[in-house]
């Protein structure tokens, strides 16, 4: 069977340098797959890439075993995946009508939308919050709606770029423990970008290290973070001096 | 201070005898600059959307041109479309000059690039991520634009009222191209013009009552259509 997603022999670049160069690359159906690197690894590229929200250089991202049309992947595709980035980036309007915007956009019947916006609020604790204005929320509250706002879709896959790395810590724990139980509940495939190994042991199944925009080691992630290859153990090593992981 | 209330007494007696010639100027002040207003915003809210949201070549000199004409002098506006409709100018065959038309045409060169560059303005200043975050929300390019009409409504409004606000309150222009004829090109500010230059303060006071109101209205209506339904 083909894997959900694929890259085949991509790149992007911009202004003539090489920010992605990846060969090949799979995500598989109901994996909690991280990519980890340093800051302008080409992370968030990467999953523009993936979301069919960028255009690569060259090469082709399959769905299902099919080639998608570079930069013009169809509306009920794009509408399969749903992405949540650092920044909450809410609407002005009500926490309810943020949360439902996923469901308004794609015409689903008021009545509908109404059983599931109460219920999304109340997996992700916010119900409270339902007739507030969501340009007036705490961060750890934004970034609840944000993720609610981003799984009310049922999406096929969950795309996250940083999503937790603005919050302090005790917000940022309790926001992951109840997304994790929420993501195992859905069983819904995401693919999560951060350069916390904290937040990635935490959440993830499998991870992908990437460096200079290049993939340099993919496995589980237990196995990734016991095991550094030759070009990924000084960049895992510097974190493990601070969060001892993997012995 | 006499003088004010004369005007007052005055303005409201005007419009309680039923003064038909008031009533006829105050009407074609109102039904000019609204269609003024209404055909700037028609141009300049599209016209501004695609400059915010856009990068072409180009593009900045428009930008620039539409920002000129921000100071643009009424006056100069009065010139160029008396010129553009002198009976042996470009359009002098319509026969336009010194009509409520001719009018309309310098409010409209005086207010589109107030509307324009105001919602240019407001556009612009949507970030690239917040763009991506709503096509990835599943947005098509329409509902994107009808979203982002909706979350910048206060914006918008804002320069709808600027825009009106230049109109309402311009006279060189409208002097010039309609010739504040009795009966036909005749408005608010231009009578005002006339009776001060006659001495006849009382008139014209009460006249710029009655256009303070008139400008107080449209504002009011359009404010609360800016500021319904704002949740805290
Ligand atoms: N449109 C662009 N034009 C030029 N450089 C870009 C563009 N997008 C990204 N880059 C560069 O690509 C590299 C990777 O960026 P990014 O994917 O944001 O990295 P990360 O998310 O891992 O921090 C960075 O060096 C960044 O400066
Ligand atoms: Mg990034």
């Amino acid at each position: 069977m083909s894997p959900l997603l694929e890259l085949k022999k991509l790149t992007y670049q911009a202004q003539r340098k090489m920010i992605l160069d990846i060969p090949e690359f799979q995500i598989e159906t109901g994996e909690f797959l991280g990519i980890m690197g340093p800051n302008g690894a080409g992370k968030s590229t990467l999953l523009k890439v993936l979301a069919f929200l960028d255009q690569q250089t060259s090469g082709e991202v399959l769905y299902r075993g099919q080639a998608i049309p570079n930069g013009n992947a169809p509306l009920e595709l794009r509408r399969k995946f749903s992405i949540a980035l650092q920044q909450s980036l809410l609407l002005d309007g009500t926490v309810f009508d943020n949360i439902a915007i996923g469901l308004t956009l794609r015409k689903v019947p008021k009545s509908i939308i109404k059983e599931k916006v109460e219920q999304w609020m109340e997996l992700f604790a916010v119900s409270h919050l339902a007739k507030k204005n969501a340009l007036y929320l705490s961060g750890g509250e934004a970034q609840r709606v944000n993720l609610a706002r981003a799984m009310i879709v049922e999406p096929e896959i969950l795309f996250l770029d940083e999503p937790f790395s603005a919050l302090d810590f005790p917000t940022k724990i309790r926001l992951m423990e109840d997304f994790k139980g929420i993501i195992e509940e859905a069983q819904t495939t995401t693919v999560f970008v951060s350069h916390d190994l904290m937040e990635i042991h935490f959440l993830t199944t499998k991870l992908a290290i990437i460096v200079n925009g290049e993939i340099k080691q993919v496995g589980p992630t237990p196995r990734v973070l016991e095991h550094p290859n030759s070009s990924t153990v000084s960049f895992l090593n510097e974190w493990k001096k601070f969060y001892p992981v993997a012995r | 201070m006499d003088l004010l209330i004369d005007g007052l007494k005055k303005a409201i007696d005007m419009i309680l005898s039923g003064d038909q010639e008031v009533f006829a100027i105050t009407w074609l002040t109102l039904k000019v600059c609204l269609i003024s207003i209404l055909i700037s915003t028609l141009i300049g809210l599209p016209l501004g959307i695609f400059l915010g949201l856009t990068r072409f070549k180009g593009r900045r000199l428009l930008l620039m041109f539409i920002n000129i004409g921000l100071g643009l002098p009424p006056v100069v506006a009065g010139l160029w479309i008396t010129m553009l409709l002198w009976r042996s100018g470009p359009l002098g065959g319509l026969t336009l000059l010194y009509s409520p038309t001719a009018i309309v045409m310098a409010q409209i060169l005086v207010s589109l690039p107030i509307v324009t560059s105001l919602t240019c303005t407001a556009f612009q200043q949507i970030s690239e991520k917040m763009l991506l975050q709503i096509k990835a929300l599943g947005a098509t390019k329409v509902q994107t634009l009808w979203l982002l009409i909706k979350q910048l409504k206060i914006a918008i409004l804002a320069a709808i009222m600027a825009g009106f606000g230049r109109v309402i309150a311009e006279v060189g222009a409208a002097m010039m191209v309609g010739g504040n004829i009795q009966g036909d090109t005749r408005i608010l500010t231009t009578t005002i013009v006339m009776e001060v230059s006659k001495g006849n303060f009382d008139i014209a006071l009460a006249l710029s009552f009655i256009l303070l109101s008139v400008a107080l209205l449209i504002t009011a209506a359009l404010t609360f259509l800016q500021q319904r339904k704002r949740i805290s």
